[in-house]
């Protein structure tokens, strides 16, 4: 008998496996020739674009794919740390004080139906074809979950813990720190991983359009020129950093919340 | 002087939507001396947990005035310790930082307090458990923390909120024996709601019978026992007899 983890994990890769090599025979027929790259030459392109040496021949993507992650990574970072820095405070006050609430939170609620896409001409309008109009739509894209989970955590906290510590004598101010805080920490994190996907969503678009860097860019540049595998590549590769960076706030998260996790076992 | 002072105090609930308010309280009178045991009985929905609420400075009274150490009740405060039905730790904090959050907030320094909050984490014997999260206690030890840290905060007021109706027979009985034992130490004014008879006869000096609709007290009971008590006081021919009172009281109310 296999152990159970690696019978799932087996389990979990069949399909997948199935897909590709379904597409690589498909792909070799010659009816479907030149529709899509096999996933063989999608490899090929993939480790060219991220070993070969830049600047030879007329592949302008050889070796250039470790300098557009950086691109997009960065500004995800910076645009996603923005939103963080700013949502999880303005959440906790819209949800915390009423007045807070009565002046903010229509401006959120009223700015948050329209689709970050919709503010791409004005983000460059405003800071043009540079690196701050990207960063611009992904702190705006993260924004609105943390701000919306942060405050439904704020509003969620136990009215006796909040009883508990006014009588032992908390400030307001202490109170929205030692309890309102932890208390929503678990709506917090929740509002980060979905600010953080709509992060990866913000870079690939505003790259596409407003700047000239970034795996955004390729992904567009390189259909335009036909260059399908590396289209593909791009792509799995937005997926796996999007994966990994979702997993790194997991990390914390657990770190963060083992009280959270021993309470539902 | 007494303690703790309620004077024709009406508690009054206006329903947002359509409806007629609800009175939860009428015209109670009741107060407590400096050290007094005094157990508020009475079905559920008599209001007894808001009356504790009044003098906690959870909510405002529609008439009438509670005063605490002759002033009025205005907010919540360190001087009147609660213990929550549900323990209402908090759960990221061990179980040594939620005994110390009260001076931690009040910026008292470390030395002020450690000892004492180590010494009543004693009383309550969980000393071994002060690294544990409040998840990995069972319900009894919970409401133990819960007491330890409103001795460390060292009201001179206790208010009970049914702290033990959640708890197993076995558990409870052995809490309602600590808390004797800790009551008898440090002699706190203690307001402690239920709706068991046998726990208001076997742990208060008073027993204040409460009935609903609108919540009125309806008796003040004196408990003749002598102190400290023992379990097996309960046996006694005048305790079962004041129970069986107290019972026939409560059928009476309900018609």
């Amino acid at each position: 008998m296999l152990n159970p983890s690696l019978r799932k994990t087996i389990l979990g890769l069949a399909l997948p496996l199935l897909v590709c090599l379904l597409w690589q025979y498909l792909g070799e027929l010659k009816q479907f020739a030149g529709i899509l790259p096999t996933p063989l030459k999608v490899l090929q392109g993939w480790d060219d674009w991220i070993f070969a040496k830049p600047g030879m021949g007329l592949n302008p993507y050889l070796g250039t794919w470790t300098a557009n992650v950086s691109y997009s990574g960065s500004r995800v970072i910076q645009g996603f740390l923005l939103a963080s820095a700013v949502g999880i405070p303005v959440g906790l006050m819209i949800g915390w004080s009423r007045l807070a609430s009565s002046i903010v939170d229509p401006l959120i609620q009223g700015l948050r139906p329209i689709p970050i896409t919709a503010w791409l001409p004005f983000s460059i309008a405003i800071f043009g074809i540079r690196d701050f109009g990207s960063i611009f739509l992904i702190f705006l894209g993260g924004l609105y979950p943390i701000i919306v989970n942060t405050t439904q955590g704020a509003r969620d906290v136990e009215k006796n813990l909040v009883r508990a510590a006014l009588m032992m004598g908390a400030s307001r101010l202490q109170l929205l720190i030692r309890v309102v805080l932890p208390a929503s920490t678990p709506s917090i994190f929740t509002g980060l991983r979905i600010g953080l996907g709509i992060s990866w969503t913000a870079v690939i678009v505003s790259e596409m359009v407003a700047v000239k860097s970034g795996l955004g860019y390729v992904l567009w540049d390189a259909y335009y020129v036909g260059r399908m595998d590396i289209v593909l590549a791009d792509m799995a590769s937005i997926g796996v950093l999007g994966f990994l960076s979702d997993q790194m706030v997991v990390l914390i998260q657990n770190k963060l919340l083992s009280w959270r996790i021993l309470q539902s076992h | 002087m007494s303690h703790i002072e309620i004077k024709n105090l009406s508690k009054t609930y206006h329903s947002k939507g359509p409806g007629a308010p609800v009175t939860a309280l009428e015209d109670i009178n009741l107060s407590i001396a400096s050290g007094e045991f005094v157990a508020l009985l009475g079905p559920s929905g008599c209001g007894k947990s808001t009356l504790l609420n009044l003098i906690a400075g959870f909510e405002f009274p529609s008439a009438g005035s509670v005063h605490v150490d002759g002033q009025i009740v205005t907010t919540p405060g360190p001087d009147r310790g609660v213990v929550f039905q549900e323990a209402a730790l908090f759960p990221w904090l061990s179980v040594w930082e939620n005994v110390i959050f009260g001076p931690k907030v009040n910026n008292t320094p470390l030395h002020e307090y450690e000892d004492r909050a180590k010494q009543m984490l004693r009383l309550v014997g969980l000393e071994e458990f002060r690294d544990s999260l409040p998840v990995q206690l069972s319900g009894g030890m919970r409401q133990r923390v819960g007491i330890a840290r409103i001795l460390t905060l060292g009201s001179k007021v206790l208010l009970m909120d049914e702290p033990f109706g959640a708890l197993d027979a076995q558990t409870r009985l052995s809490m309602q024996e600590l808390l004797l034992s800790v009551w008898q130490k440090l002699k706190p004014s203690t307001l402690f709601v239920t709706h068991d008879i046998d726990e208001a006869l076997f742990l208060a000096d008073s027993v204040y019978v409460m009935s609903a609709r609108p919540g009125r007290i309806d008796r003040k009971i004196t408990v003749p026992l002598e102190r400290p008590r023992k379990l097996e006081d309960t046996s006694l021919e005048v305790f079962r007899s004041l129970r069986l009172e107290i019972l026939h009281m409560i059928r009476s109310f309900h018609g």
